[in-house]
């Protein structure tokens, strides 16, 4: 009798602790809303990193948050690419928002709401998802470049990818026309 | 102090089902996060029931074999097609531009390069509009079809220019085959029209054992068939309903007014139940809203009418670059049959005086 107690008792105190764990990480407020969830999972994913133009900061290279997820600064001229070898094969600029490779030139996208120039304008949810899962623009055209680190992001569940999209319908949109990619040699 | 010996079975039961409960929690929220990327297919194609020998590649004879009119094109594979209704059921053509098939309805293509099958691909639906895409890769010797990796296989067969057919992935399927109305797109009332076109490009003579829209009428396989004559593509002239066709078979299963990019307002498909030139309203004069880099200067227009050098389509079903090409999957050779016919029907046109001010978007 006593052991049962005790198994009782072991129980209703690990339930506790989980029901704390999760509170006090968020994850429940996450579940209940996705939004939040998707704020989450964009600024563990590092979205950020590449997604919001860098400068250099009193701290070093930081992101610049007042241009936050709007890609490729459109004012921002990238001049010829660096003479690149088979041990250096491709290369970021200071933004951290345009690289060269064997791909071309690419450069990350508006992620904001931004009715004229974000990326998402005329993308639905689904199509969001099937951009993510099979790399390809709109989920149906040409291949997203590197480094945009999609087959990772594939395996996230629908319902993270749905997060991410309505979070990214709801911040500040920022007008950012990015260029489009320029193929290799140009 | 002694306790009843019914309470005490009470307090140990719900005692125990507590620690079950959690127990059940704790498992449930140790289950490994998967995401969504389709159907589980079988893992062999002997295993899809394609054939009655395997070993012989005796195709089942009670599968029926069919060729579209319009066909899409593969570098150049010359494919074989099948398919399978379960017995006793029927294809409702209740919408001639998307039959619905019933639950257990199976497609198999089978595409070789000169004289080898390749890859064979397969449907089966689920039921509910759920669909399995598989893709099989033959093993040189011909004996035995796996399933392909889920990204596909590149370098998969040599064409020509030091190119390679690629094998699609399993989300690549989606792309072409959930982009429109439906996602059968060679087994149609258009595809399967008894009034073939002799002048579609790369037109397959009939298999002598082939169904068309009026054998699968007549075995009672299609219910609530349009009657009337045989679907046809309108047509100025012969080149126009080949043009036509062919737009509709290689750019409308995402180009067209119901699927994925209908905002866009480009319509190649033909569509039977209304039978607009909307391939012609959509593009002639319109202005591209998103050009992409690479295209030369002065190509604005999706088609500029009697400019072939100045029609974007053109330009991007003729590259082959992976930021242009169109399609943007599935080939790796231009058709340069296909882009002759279209630059001639282009050059046809009577010339606009100035573009249209429609652009990407305004069109419904």
């Amino acid at each position: 009798m006593m052991f049962l107690r005790a198994v009782a008792t072991m129980f209703l105190g690990l339930s506790f602790i989980l029901v704390v764990a999760l509170s006090s990480t968020g994850l429940l407020a996450q579940e209940a809303d996705p939004v939040a969830r998707g704020e989450y999972l964009v600024n563990t994913s590092g979205c950020h990193d590449c997604h919001t133009p860098w400068g250099m900061g009193p701290n070093g290279p930081e992101p610049d948050m007042s241009r936050a997820l709007s890609g490729h600064p459109a004012d921002l001229q990238v001049g010829p690419p660096p003479d690149l070898s088979e041990e250096w094969v491709w290369a970021g600029n200071p933004t951290n928002t345009a690289y060269v490779g064997p791909w071309g030139v690419s450069f990350t996208a508006n992620l904001t709401p931004d009715p004229e120039t974000g990326v998402l304008r005329d993308m639905s949810e689904s199509q969001f998802i099937d951009t993510i899962r099979n790399g390809r623009h709109m989920g149906q055209g040409r291949p997203i470049l590197p480094p945009m680190p999609w087959p990772a992001y594939r395996n996230m569940t629908d319902e993270d990818l749905s997060a991410i999209y309505g979070y990214l319908q709801q911040i500040d949109p920022i007008p950012n026309a990015v260029p489009e990619p320029l193929p290799p040699g140009q | 102090m002694s306790v009843p010996i019914i309470a005490r079975s009470r307090r140990t039961g719900a005692t125990l089902g507590v620690a079950l409960a959690l127990s059940a929690i704790l498992a449930a929220l140790a289950e490994p996060v998967q995401p969504s990327l389709g159907e589980t297919a079988p893992a062999d194609l002997f295993a899809t029931g394609l054939y009655t020998d395997p070993a012989a590649r005796s195709v089942d004879p009670r599968h029926l074999v069919f060729s579209p009119q319009y066909p899409l094109w593969t570098d150049g594979a010359a494919k074989r097609r099948w398919m399978s209704l379960p017995p006793g059921t029927q294809i409702d053509a209740s919408d001639p531009d998307r039959w619905a098939f019933p639950a257990g309805t199976r497609f198999w293509k089978e595409f070789a390069f000169d004289g080898h099958p390749v890859e064979t691909r397969y449907m089966e639906h689920l039921g509910e509009g759920r669909w399995v895409f598989a893709t099989y890769e033959w093993s040189a010797d011909g004996r035995q079809a796996p399933l392909a990796p889920e990204r596909g296989r590149a370098d998969a067969w040599p064409l020509s220019d030091g190119r390679t057919h690629a094998i699609p992935g399993r989300t690549d399927c989606r792309v072409c085959h959930g982009s429109g109305p439906a996602p059968v797109l060679g087994f149609s009332a258009l595809q399967l029209s008894p009034d073939r076109d002799p002048g579609a490009p790369h037109a397959e003579p009939l298999p002598l054992d082939a169904v068309d829209l009026a054998v699968l009428v007549e075995r009672g396989l299609i219910a609530n068939a349009s009657a009337g004559p045989a679907p046809r593509i309108p047509a100025a002239d012969p080149m126009e309903r080949a043009a036509l066709g062919y737009l509709h078979a290689n750019c409308g299963h995402c180009h067209n007014d119901r699927g994925a990019l209908a905002d866009l307002g480009f319509d190649l498909a033909h569509g039977l139940k209304d039978g607009s030139a909307a391939a012609r309203t959509t593009s002639f004069g319109v202005a591209l809203k998103d050009p992409p880099a690479g295209l030369p200067d002065g190509v604005e227009l999706r088609i500029a009418p009697g400019d072939p050098a100045a029609s974007a389509l053109l330009y991007r079903a003729g590259s082959r670059d992976r930021l242009l090409q169109m399609p943007p999957l599935g080939t790796a050779l231009v058709d340069e049959e296909a882009i002759a016919l279209l630059a001639r029907w282009v050059a046809q046109q009577p010339r606009a005086g100035k573009p249209a001010p429609q652009t990407e978007g305004e069109i419904r």
